[in-house]
């Protein structure tokens, strides 16, 4: 039982930790007024953010990742529809799986 | 910021919150596989189905959860577990504030909800509208309710199913969720100003994964390398 509570405490924990940083950087940002450098800042970390998500993920990946990536990049540039990348790169990716 | 919107433009509208819907689904599918593999290893944890339900109803960020799912133990790390949620999870204090020209304003409650929900995929098609012109903050909204929604019924569903699925974690159908966070890349590109920032993103994240094997680290120090490298650009023009 007691068992129980703790994995209860652990998720509440890990709850409250992601609230804070939904929150938190909302906050901060809305109370003080950013400079030029910043506002610069934040309008390249779209980009940035899933660039720093995606790389190592696909440099740890192998050849199965790198094929499938390239068929969700081509088919979002040319189709320019998410569920046709996103099907197109786990075919390309199925595809490898297969013949390799 | 550097979209085309006036902040006293900014609306919320029903036609806005089901155009979100509307390009919602193809992401609430490709999400599915991630949460069904975090459901698999919550049960594989030995956690039970309530707990399943809730780490996805309230942390809702399944990269923060498999980590601290990973060392898991009984009693359960609690503060290992909030650590790795609060490590994972900071890149999201970034990506706020670059909603501030909807989110402030849109009523406190609609905010609450806005920012409780507030993930990676969604966020990218709502900034990509940003940038285009959008003023309708309910399209933000529309997308996120599918999302969330299609994310807990996908992790129990991997829960409920952990013990007959069998799929080996290298099975194609993983690669979805990086698929959807990759194709989300393309209309992000703004031009060739991008090229360095992203190139150091890229290249500070593998480093840093590299060295600090095992934690998230990667994902703050990357962003921050590229964005601030791109702001120094900016400011030499």
């Amino acid at each position: 039982m007691s068992e129980h509570v703790s994995n209860l405490e652990a998720i509440a924990g890990m709850a409250l930790a992601t609230l804070a940083c939904r929150f938190g950087g909302y906050w901060l940002f809305a109370r003080i007024t950013p400079t030029p450098f910043i506002r610069h800042m934040l309008s390249y970390l779209p980009g940035t953010i899933f660039m720093a998500f995606v790389t190592p993920a696909l440099v740890r990946g192998g050849p199965q990742d790198w094929v499938g990536a390239a068929c969700a990049i081509a088919a979002m540039m040319f189709i320019r529809n998410l569920g046709a990348a996103i099907g197109l790169g786990v075919a390309g990716a199925w595809a490898w799986h297969l013949l390799a | 910021m550097d979209s085309a919107t006036t902040a006293s433009t900014i609306k919320f509208t029903r036609a806005g919150f089901w155009r979100g819907m509307s390009r919602a689904w193809p992401l609430a599918i490709a999400l599915g596989p991630f949460g069904l593999v975090v459901g698999i290893i919550i049960q594989s944890k030995g956690l039970t189905m309530v707990d399943c339900v809730l780490m996805n109803m309230f942390i809702y960020a399944g990269a923060s959860e498999i980590v601290a799912l990973a060392n898991w133990t009984h009693p359960a790390p609690i503060l290992a577990a909030i650590l790795a949620a609060f490590v994972v999870n900071m890149r999201l204090a970034l990506m706020g504030p670059v909603l501030n020209p909807w989110l402030a304003k849109i009523t406190p409650v609609q905010r609450f909800f806005s920012l409780f929900v507030l993930v990676d995929p969604s966020w990218a098609l709502a900034v990509t509208d940003m940038r285009k012109g959008g003023t309708d903050a309910a399209f933000y909204a529309g997308l996120s309710v599918p999302l969330w929604a299609g994310w807990v019924i996908s992790s129990l569903v991997g829960y409920l199913a952990a013990s007959r699925l069998n799929l080996p974690p290298d099975h194609p159908l993983f690669f979805a969720a990086l698929a959807s966070f990759i194709a989300l890349l393309v209309p992000l590109w703004r031009g060739r100003s991008d090229a360095l920032p992203w190139l150091v993103a890229g290249g500070v994240a593998l480093s840093v994964a590299r060295i600090l094997p095992g934690s998230s680290w990667y994902i703050v120090a990357g962003a921050l390398a590229g964005s601030i490298t791109g702001a120094i650009a900016e400011h030499r023009k």
